[in-house]
This record gives C-alpha cells, structure tokens and sequence, in this order.
C-alpha cells in the first residue's frame, strides 16, 4: 500500500492496480482481463448494477476500472466527507462481483459495438494493423478489449476463473493520496479490505515474449479507405521498461519525435514543411518489450515525402551525435517537468501504483533526474543505434491508395496491401 | 494490522512538501495597481488593472512548485467574416512562429527547457494561451507573452507553411471523422444570422485563402492590452508577481485601430431543421441541438442540471433508458455548456447500436423529454446532479491550469466573480425550473437534427 498524504483539497484519490491484462489471457479469450474490470461495477451480492452508479454518482464521486496492456487499475474519485462510503462501496465490487449473464450480454454487445464503430477512426485501424504486424500472436499485438470473435467466446465461467485467480490482494498494489490521515486510512483498510482473499497464483499464466526477436524484412501495409489524409504508423519492437537502456532511450525520442515542437520530426515536417499537424515517435516502455512508432497524419498526395523525411531523420540520429544544445534541452525538459507530470492527486495516486509494479523503487522521484543526468552524447548515438531500425521496420498506412506515391521505396513482395 | 503480510507500508506525504492553502481574505488596495481579493471555494483572487487597460487576476496556491500563466484575448471565430473563417485560429498558430526578437518556435524551445509546457486553443468567443511551469520561472512567460503581444512576425512564408498545417489538422478533426463533420453540419443549419454558424478552425476554402495582411489585420485589431486579461495561479507571491506582469506589459500601448464590432442576434427558430450528412462511417449517429441562453440568464442554471440529469453518468435517464434497458445506442449524450458569450445549444445525441432504427432513437430520446414535461424530477434526483456538478467543479482544483482556467472563463464571460453566481444559481434550482426550461427550450420548433447515415465505400 502507498500513501500520500495533501490536504490542499477536501478530495481522495484511490488506485488500485491488479495484475491482470492481456499479458495473462489465453489467446482465445482475448479481452477477457478488460471485460473482467469493466464487470465489477456491474453487480454484487449487495447491489444491482444500477445501484452501484446511483450511489457512486450521488455522492458526485466516480468509480472506474480500466485495463492496459500490463495491468488492470480500479479507481475511485471521492469527496473527503465521502470517503468512508466510497471506501465500502469500492470493496464490494472489488470483493463481492456477481458477474450476472445478463450484464456480461449486455456489455459484451457494447464493447463489441464500440469495436465496429472504431473502424470509422483511420488512425485506430493504423494502429490495430501495426501492433498485429510487430507483435504477431504476443498480447500486445491484440487489443485490450479484444475482437468481435474472441469476445463472443468468453462465458461467465470464464469470467469468474480469471477473477479468482487474479483478483486476490497478492497481486494488487493499493494507492491512496490526498486528505486523509495514515490513522484514518489504516482503519478504513482494516475494516473494508482487511479480509480480502488472497489466493493460489500458480494457476495464472503469463506470456513472455521472445526478446531476441528482430525483424529480418521490411513490411508494408496499405489499407485502401476513401479519406483525405494518410495515416502512417512507422516503427518496430523496442524496449521493456526494466531494460537499463530506458533513459538513454527517453533522451533520444525526446530529441527525435518525443518532445513535441522541441523535437527534430516536428521541426522538420511540421515547421519547415507543413506536411502534417500532428507527428511524434513514441517507446512503450512496458512489462515486456514494446513498441518504437513514428504516427503521423498528412494529405494522401504527401504521403511519400512524408514517410521520406521520417527516414532521414531517423537515419541522421542514428549516424550523427546530437548536439549539446539539444542535449541539454532534452534533459531540462525531462528533469524540470517530473513536478508538473506529477501535480494532481489522480496523477500522484497512479504514477505510485506504476512505480511499485514496475519495480522502480521507492526513492524512484529522487533518482529520476540522475539517471538522466547521467545519460551522453554517447549514449544517445549508441541507443539510437541499437534501437532505432530504417532498414527492417513495419509500415502501415491507411489511406486514399491511388493518391499514394512510394515509388522511391522500391516496393517489394513484401508490401502487402488490402482494400478495406 | 492484519493483512501486513502483503501491504508494504510506504508512507510518502513528505516528498512533495506539500504545504495547506492558507485563505486569506484581505483586501488590497495601495494605490495603482488597485486589487480586490475575493473568496470561493478554497482559493482567493487578486485582480489588479494596468494602465493601459490590461486586467490582471492572481490565484496564489501554494500546494506544489509550478505556477500557470494565461493570457486572454476577447477574440474567436465569431468575429470573422464570411470567407474568412479560421483567421482566429491561423493567427494563434502564428503566434509561435516568431517575433523580431525571438525566432520561430524558439516560444515553445524556451518553456519545454525550463520543464515547462505551453499551448494555446481558440473557440468562437475568445483565444488563450497559457503556460505551466516551475514557480521560479514566470517570468519567462511574462517576458515571452508580452514580447509576441506586439512584436509579432508574421513572415509571409511561414504564413503559407502554417496555412497548410492548419489544412492538415481540418483533414485531421473533419473531413476524415464523419461524426465530427456532423456537428460542424448541424451548426451550421441550427444558426443563420449568428457567427456561431462556422466551426472555429474555418471552411477549407477560406483557410486556404488566408493571406499575411488578413492575419495582420487581425493581429492589430484585437492583439492589444485592453482587449485581454492575464490569469496567473500558483506558487507565486501576489505583491512579487504583479510587479514583474507590470514591468513586462505597461509599455504595451492600447493604441490599436479597434474594429467595430457588431452584434449579431439570432433570430427565433420557428420550425423543425432537419440536415442529412451521407458518409462513409459504421454506424449511424445522431445529434438534435435546441437553441437556449447562456449563462449567467437565469435559465442556465436549470438547464445546466437538467443536462446532468439526462446524462451523466450511469444512473442518468438517458443511460438507464437508452443504453441499459432498450440497448439502442452505444453512447448517449445531453450536452449543455452555458459558457459562451451568446446564446447558443442544448445538444443531445448518440451512436445507434448495431441493427438498430435510427427512428427509434431519436424518439425515445423525445420520450424522456416529455417524461420530464410530464412528470416533476424527484428532489433526490435533482440533489444527484447538483453533487455531481459541484464535485466536479471541486476535483477540476487540483490543478493551477484548471483554476486558472476556470477562473478566466467567467472573466471572458462578464466577470470571475461570476463564479460565485454559477455555484449559488446551481444550489438553487428546484424541480420545477426544470420542468419549466424543457417546456421553454426542447420544443420541436426550436429544434435542429442531424442524422449520418454511413455509405459503405465504393471500392
């Protein structure tokens, strides 16, 4: 359990963190750790489904589950003269779910609706496709709420195996910050969660991916949409957040597509070209290796020079040291806005809960402007190196095809293209 | 404790240092500038006015080192004119492209080295930009904001590089996201006469056509210290602070040639609007905006509660009925923001589940508005929304952006210590104001719908 205690507002902020996600899932019942959260609040052996809403909102406070692709996080918003009820309610969908079949229809039909309609978006249909390429069959290669078919086939049972087995207080990491004392919080604890299960882990799985995997080729997607700009999502696997390399990685993405109009990838395409309004590289540091990508959004006509400039920038981070201005600039932005990223106690509440399960250590906020203090010229050039791929990369683009030009890409058999 | 076995006791309250609000109801008056100090809620303003017309307003909030600067311009999209729209928005974008001192970008370069971030939105009553950073460092905001009130570049090239990522950024927000484009449809059929009727990143055409001397136009006309006013929040020392603000603007001149503004009224809506947009999309969507006041009339307030009644939340009519029980839509929304300077909607609207009518929806929608015409809300009901307006209002102070935020709206709106009107005015509303409002405002006369109706593509 972590505290933190500010009584700048009369308001308390709890993030529970469950280790359950994709990463745990067997394969044909994708979607089952979101659909698991997304089903506490939907009845328990106490309260109906409606209940639960109708007191939590009468209290103005909010109580969600939401699941990434490492973790699974309940969190509760409250007034402080609220917290006590907050508190019961929240152990109760926490403890006591029933996972009625006619919620699990009923919610099942919504996800599963929200997936159709998210194929309107032509930046969700780039993303899906690209995951799928990088990651094959890994669970970060899916989506956390899973697919119309994988859905389908989760039944209650499975529901509530995958509850039992991951919903138990060994695997959950408690969060609280804002106005309340550690007297007050120790006793509500003690009275609403003091008698959580814990359980037998040895029946959970969970997937590993294989870290020496690179890709040996280049892949071109190209989903064919009657839209005016092109969606690109370049990129390839990257690194796990434990990987030592981490902050010699947030140093160079930051200088090139990270660090929004700091960064090389915007100057270029946006400033000096105007090609795009929205361009950035991103590294998922997660559990287990994710992804680097370069999104970028531009007119179909432009797409080539687009995808052209990318190339050269990440051939030029890779090949050339970055200069000392930009050095510096990236490590007093990285440094200097730790206070900023961390002003809420929403924020406070989940950035502990991640520290913790990440394994980052409990003087990580100290730290933090040393490991990137630390990092060099060097480093930069050598992580850029390592990690950064212009020759074997996925590359997907959803758009108007026939405005597309790749020619200078030399296409091969490996470009495989779909209509949608 | 029981359970200590798996609980790793960490205790973490002194990392952040955090400090109690101290309240202070004090008022300032020594000479020029003049300051007020009021109260609401948990945080105390300061207002203080320059000469040359600039009003300043100061939230001290000790609780973490960071302080937000935001600077206001009473200027947006409805001071456009046809065949121009957007100019507003292009402009804001122009803003980071430099000034005869500093470079373009270099703004943006300068916050994000000292940790900070920095960014800017327009809508149709006003422009702001704003900047949140380490305490220590505002005066580098100060510095910054007031170099590009007057200094402003406007190279004629950079002008053309940013008119096309502005065309980028409509293909982005629009004319690829069929929902989006259905709002854009539906206000502009609700409106005639009101320049409310064009969205505030402007028609593809006139961004394209936007030229150097119509932004600096612009710039002259409404980029001046009597047309803004500066919301600082955070820890920072009023006396101190001010100091720096009037080092910074007092030589900022008010001598802009100021364009007349008109008045545009909108007149009554007197029959049904109906506006069909046909694109390629999943499912169908629909929006129904009846045209309504804003705050600080005396309706708002009903309306504002009525709106959280029908949809917030999972105990809302509109979730339970539509959602939960007839499984009609996948999403539900009544949305009512009182906060512009003229009248504008109460918007409802959703997507149709999958093998759904989109008739059905729109008429169960109709149905719980008669239900409230018909029958009186409970006063439990009615308690629900006003706790879940003012928490909200609440959880939104943890944040120095939001209290400035908050606090520049109703100071755009009129005055900040509207605020204090917005809250009491909430408190008050009894049932049958709403009952009274939706028989005022949700009648099929005043109403405009809009209804997607997805083409499978021709490929």
């Amino acid at each position: 359990m972590l505290h933190a205690e500010r009584h700048n507002l009369p308001i308390v902020m709890v993030t529970l963190l469950i280790k359950a996600s994709p990463l745990n899932e067997p394969d044909d019942k994708a979607g089952i750790a979101y659909l698991t959260a997304k089903m506490l609040t939907e009845g328990t052996k106490k309260r109906k489904a409606s209940e639960i809403s109708e007191e939590i909102e009468f209290m103005g406070a909010s109580l969600d589950a939401s699941t990434s692709s490492d973790y699974t996080t309940i969190s509760l918003s409250v007034l402080r003269k609220d917290v006590e009820k907050g508190f019961e309610i929240f152990s109760d969908v926490l403890q006591n779910p029933l996972f009625p079949e006619e919620e699990i229809k009923r919610k099942k039909e919504i996800i599963k609706g929200s997936l159709m309609q998210s194929e309107e978006d032509p930046s969700f249909v780039a993303s899906k496709t690209f995951i799928k390429e990088v990651f094959g069959d890994h669970p970060y290669g899916r989506l956390v709420n899973g697919s119309i078919e994988t859905i389908d086939s989760i039944k209650r049972g499975d529901i509530v195996k995958f509850y039992n087995e991951h919903y138990i207080s060994d695997n959950a990491i408690l969060s609280v910050v804002g106005d309340i004392t550690p007297n007050e919080l120790n006793s509500l604890i003690d009275k609403y969660l003091g008698q959580w299960k814990t359980g037998d882990k040895s029946q959970q799985t969970e997937v590993r991916i294989q870290t020496e995997k690179k890709h040996k080729d280049k892949k071109i997607v190209i989903i064919d949409k009657n839209i005016t700009q092109a969606n690109i999502i370049f990129g390839h696997r990257g690194i796990a957040r434990d990987n030592p390399d981490y902050y010699a990685v947030s140093v160079m993405n930051y200088i090139l597509g990270g660090g929004g109009f700091a960064s090389r990838l915007m100057k270029v395409l946006r400033d000096d070209m105007g090609l795009t309004y929205s361009i950035y590289s991103s590294f998922s540091g997660n559990k287990e290796i994710g992804q680097f990508e370069v999104e970028v959004q531009t007119k179909n006509e432009s797409a080539g020079t687009a995808i052209r400039e990318i190339l050269k920038q990440i051939n030029k981070i890779k090949t050339e040291a970055v200069t000392e201005q930009e050095l510096n600039d990236a490590k007093a932005y990285l440094t200097g806005s730790f206070p900023r990223r961390l002003e809420t106690s929403k924020r406070i509440a989940d950035f502990l809960a991640a520290v913790e399960f990440y394994k980052l250590g409990d003087d990580y906020i100290k730290r933090y402007p040393d490991y990137i203090n630390q990092v060099t010229k060097e480093d930069v050039l050598r992580v850029a190196k390592k990690y950064l791929n212009s020759e074997n990369y996925v590359l997907v683009i959803v758009g108007d095809k026939k405005k597309i030009d790749l020619s200078y890409l030399q296409p091969s058999e490996n470009i495989k293209q779909f209509t949608y | 404790m029981k359970n200590s076995r798996f609980w790793k006791i960490l205790i973490l309250s002194l990392i952040f240092n955090f400090a109690f609000l101290i309240f202070s109801f004090s008022l300032h008056a020594s000479g020029s500038p003049k300051s007020h100090e009021t109260f609401w809620g948990t945080v105390s303003v300061k207002e203080y006015t320059l000469n040359n017309g600039i009003k300043v307003l100061i939230i001290e909030d000790h609780k973490a080192p960071l302080a937000t600067f935001q600077i206001w311009y009473r200027v947006g999209s409805k001071d456009e004119s046809i065949g121009k729209t957007g100019v507003s928005h292009l402009l804001e974008h122009m803003m980071f492209k430099g000034t005869s001192k500093y470079g373009s970008k270099v703004f943006s370069n300068i916050i994000q080295r000292n940790g900070g971030t920095d960014n800017a939105h327009t809508t149709k009553d006003y422009t702001m930009y704003h900047q949140t950073l380490s305490s220590d460092r505002i005066g580098i905001s100060i510095e910054l904001e007031s170099d590009r009130m007057c200094n402003l570049l406007l190279d004629p090239k950079e002008v053309i590089n940013e008119r096309n990522v502005v065309m980028e950024e409509r293909r982005m927000r629009y004319e690829d996201d069929p929902q989006s484009l259905l709002y854009e449809e539906v206000i502009a059929t609700a409106f005639k006469a009101h320049p409310y009727r064009w969205p505030v990143i402007g028609w593809m055409s006139d961004i394209a056509s936007i030229e150097r001397e119509d932004l600096y136009r612009h710039y002259i006309a409404y980029y001046s210290p009597d047309n803004a006013f500066i919301v600082i929040s955070g820890d920072v020392k009023a006396e101190d602070v001010i100091q720096k603000v009037k080092e910074g603007f007092e030589h900022i001149k008010p001598d802009k040639v100021r364009v007349e503004r008109y008045k545009a009224e909108e007149p009554r809506q007197e029959g049904e609007k109906r506006v069909y947009l046909k694109k390629e999309a999943e499912l169908p969507y629909l929006l129904i905006a009846y045209h309504v006041p804003s705050f600080p009339h005396k309706d708002s307030f009903a309306l504002d509660v009525l709106s959280t009644i029908l949809s917030a939340g999972k105990s809302s009519r509109l979730y339970k009925d539509i959602i939960y029980e007839k499984r009609l839509a996948l999403n539900i929304f009544a949305d009512y923001s009182g906060f512009y300077k003229d009248p504008f909607l109460f918007i409802l609207g959703g997507t149709l589940a999958p093998q759904k009518n989109i008739e059905d929806l729109e008429k169960t929608i109709y149905n719980e508005i008669e239900r409230i015409k018909n029958e009186v809300p409970s006063e439990k009901e009615i308690q629900k929304a006003k706790n879940q307006i003012e928490a909200s209002f609440i959880f939104a102070q943890d944040s120095t952006y939001s209290r400035a935020f908050y606090t520049g709206m109703f100071e755009m709106l009129g005055d900040w210590r509207l605020m204090d009107k917005y809250l009491e005015g909430i408190r008050e509303v009894k049932p049958d104001d709403i009952q009274a409002v939706a028989k005022k405002y949700l009648t099929d006369d005043n109403k405009t719908v809009g209804i997607l109706i997805p083409i499978k593509n021709s490929k």
